[in-house]
């Protein structure tokens, strides 16, 4: 499962980067509650221009890189093949962010871990960010998943 | 210069305890209206406002509400403030006021004062969920005259098809998703006057090909890739004047599928050069017949005037075999206001007189009558279908199924929404597989309620609803107005 970003429909609104920095560090999508209290931050980033633009949001790869070169074991995979950082063990080496050929995981300099797109594994439906997408420029891509 | 004596027209709330500075509405004006300055405070330019309500549906806090400015000029009910305000705006600018859309004034709405039938007791009504209602509907010539046989006839799933808007006028995103859906629906959509653009060829037949004044796009592929031709003679909203797409509009999209050079203004004569009577429209008409090889219904597409009666049936013995009218709520891209508020006839009376005009003369048959401008919804189909239409041309309907929010700001290009412009940043707002969905829901719930209308009345098909002004019944309607649409006052 990933998320696929069509640049063509891509208005560059940004709400994909706010209702993602609002579902996460339990703020359970309360946009207003998670801006006006703390300071969210989003997984995925929109990148580019107005002319041309895409939300840089994570391949969740088959074999991925990042969970391969992860010295600590926080980079994982889950059943359902969406790759995921564990935050009791990422020690923030950034060896992920130099490994993804996507330039998709960052640090997270505040808590000096990485930060990267897990589908909004921990809450029900689909992402949050193809489910506030105004212009369906972001479509959740169900694929079979590769176990090995 | 100096400073505006001009008030903006809108207000722009923000709500600053739902604010979070996220910049959604700086990045989604066209019109720079909102704007971030480096400390992060929100800054608003109302005097550049539309009220094209972007900023407010695509606001993730609801933080942004916009209202018409709370300037009350003192109380006048001859110098409203309209009129006020548009005085200021010629002083300034000394043009021509321009607008977009259709005639909002208040004049008296005829479709809101018509009433329909049901059957109660000794008729029996019936249930569309249970039996078959036919809406399918055939456009064209049906009378028989010798051995000429079966005239070609355009065949409707549903008795509403999408009217003309070029590509130019409404971004090729409108065009796609209506186009789409008209497949979908089984019904036609029409190109407008501005070309098919080679991304559409593949719906070429699915369309209506509209040839107006100024010829733009007009080739012998574009006729012969078409289900049907279209002669636009003029346009509700505008009638007796010509178009002007406008240079910064006629990108090079627009000049490949106009023929025209880019960002050059594309002019359409107020009348078509080659037509001063009905004879040089006949001549027209057997050119295009010929051109195709008789295999094409011809339209002709004329404003609903004082005297639509008498070009109606010119246009029908020019040999016309589909007659469209359009009345004065029609809608456009751009059109002098005063010339959208002043010129034209309502669509009711005007179809009402043509169908008794045309069935007086017998010919009738000869052709099938469209009527458009300002249809909002099924009941309006419907009463359009009983006074005496074929079928009915939905636009501005569309466009509001496609995300348009009635600004009235088409020609400046800068649609917010994707729908009436051809800026690619601005075009690609509109992603033609939502668009097509809502229009295809729009018009499968017409569809639907049509069926209960008409099966509430005990007619399961359209055709024997036809020209069935019986079904209707006026209400606060004078002696006068009853007359011409030819419909009985409630309760007699």
């Amino acid at each position: 499962m990933k998320v696929v970003a069509l640049p063509e429909y891509c208005l560059g609104c940004g709400l994909c980067e706010i209702y993602c920095a609002a579902q996460h560090d339990g703020w359970n999508g309360n946009v207003l509650k998670a801006f006006k209290k703390g300071k969210p931050v989003n997984r995925s980033q929109l990148m580019g221009s107005s002319q041309w633009c895409w939300l840089n949001t994570c391949m969740h790869c088959t074999d991925a890189p990042c969970v391969n070169g992860c010295i600590s074991g926080a980079m994982q995979r889950d059943p359902d093949g969406t790759v995921y950082v564990d935050t009791e063990r990422c020690v923030g080496c950034f060896t992920c962010v130099m490994l993804c050929p996507y330039g998709h995981v960052r640090p997270w300099q505040e808590k000096h871990q990485v930060i990267k797109c897990d589908l909004c594994r921990d809450q029900k439906g689909i992402p949050a960010c193809v489910a506030n997408c105004p212009n369906g420029a972001l479509q959740l891509l169900v694929e079979e998943v590769d176990a090995g | 210069m100096a400073r505006s004596i001009m008030t903006p027209a809108f207000k722009i709330e923000r709500d600053e305890d739902r604010c979070i500075q996220c910049g959604v509405c700086v990045r989604q004006c066209a019109n720079d209206v909102h704007h971030q300055d480096e400390d992060g405070w929100m800054w608003v330019d109302d005097e550049k406002c539309v009220a094209c309500q972007r900023c407010a549906v695509l606001c993730p806090t609801r933080a942004l509400s916009i209202k018409e400015y709370p300037i009350d000029f003192r109380s006048n009910q001859h110098w409203t403030s309209p009129t006020i305000r548009e005085i200021y705006a010629q002083a300034e600018s000394g043009g021509v006021l321009l607008t977009g859309m259709g005639n909002p004034r208040s004049y008296k709405n005829f479709f809101d004062h018509l009433l329909l039938n049901a059957s109660q007791v000794t008729n029996p009504s019936i249930d569309p969920l249970r039996e078959p209602m036919e809406l399918t509907t055939y456009l064209g010539n049906k009378s028989q005259n010798g051995s000429e046989g079966e005239k070609p006839q355009l065949e409707l799933d549903i008795p509403i098809m999408f009217s003309a808007m070029s590509f130019g006028s409404v971004s090729i995103n409108v065009q796609k998703s209506l186009a789409a859906a008209a497949r979908e629906l089984g019904t036609f959509w029409n190109t407008g006057e501005g070309g098919l653009h080679s991304d559409l060829l593949g719906y070429g037949k699915g369309a209506i090909v509209q040839i107006a004044s100024g010829r733009f796009g007009v080739h012998p592929d574009y006729l012969e890739n078409s289900a049907a031709i279209e002669i636009k003679i003029g346009q509700g909203a505008k009638p007796g004047i010509g178009g002007h797409l406008p240079g910064e509009k006629v990108s090079q999209e627009v000049s490949r599928a106009r023929m025209i050079p880019a960002w050059s203004d594309a002019i359409s004569p107020a009348p078509h050069h080659d037509i001063y009577s009905i004879e040089d429209l006949a001549q027209l008409i057997e050119t295009l017949k010929v051109a195709t090889r008789y295999r094409k219904p011809i339209a002709v597409k004329v404003a609903a005037v004082h005297n639509i009666s008498a070009i109606a049936s010119g246009v029908v013995r020019a040999g016309a075999d589909i007659l469209v009218i359009d009345g004065f709520r029609g809608g456009t891209g751009a059109a002098p206001m005063r010339i959208r508020d002043n010129v034209g006839i309502p669509i009711e009376m005007a179809l009402a007189q043509v169908d008794s005009r045309l069935r007086d003369e017998g010919i009738r048959s000869q052709a099938s009558l469209v009527v458009t401008g300002g249809i909002r919804n099924s009941a309006d189909v419907l009463k359009s279908i009983a006074l005496g239409a074929d079928a009915v041309y939905i636009a501005t309907a569309a466009l509001l199924a496609l995300g348009c929010h009635m600004c009235q700001m088409c020609f400046t290009g800068k649609c917010n929404w994707g729908i009436a412009t051809t800026r690619a940043d601005l075009t690609k707002r509109l992603n033609p597989i939502i668009g097509s969905r809502h229009a295809i829901n729009l018009l499968t719930a017409w569809s639907h309620e049509i069926k209960e209308m008409m099966g509430g009345m005990g007619i399961n098909a359209v055709e024997s609803l036809r020209g069935n002004r019986l079904m209707l019944r006026g209400i606060g309607l004078t002696r006068e107005e009853l007359d011409l649409l030819g419909v009985k006052p409630a309760g007699e």
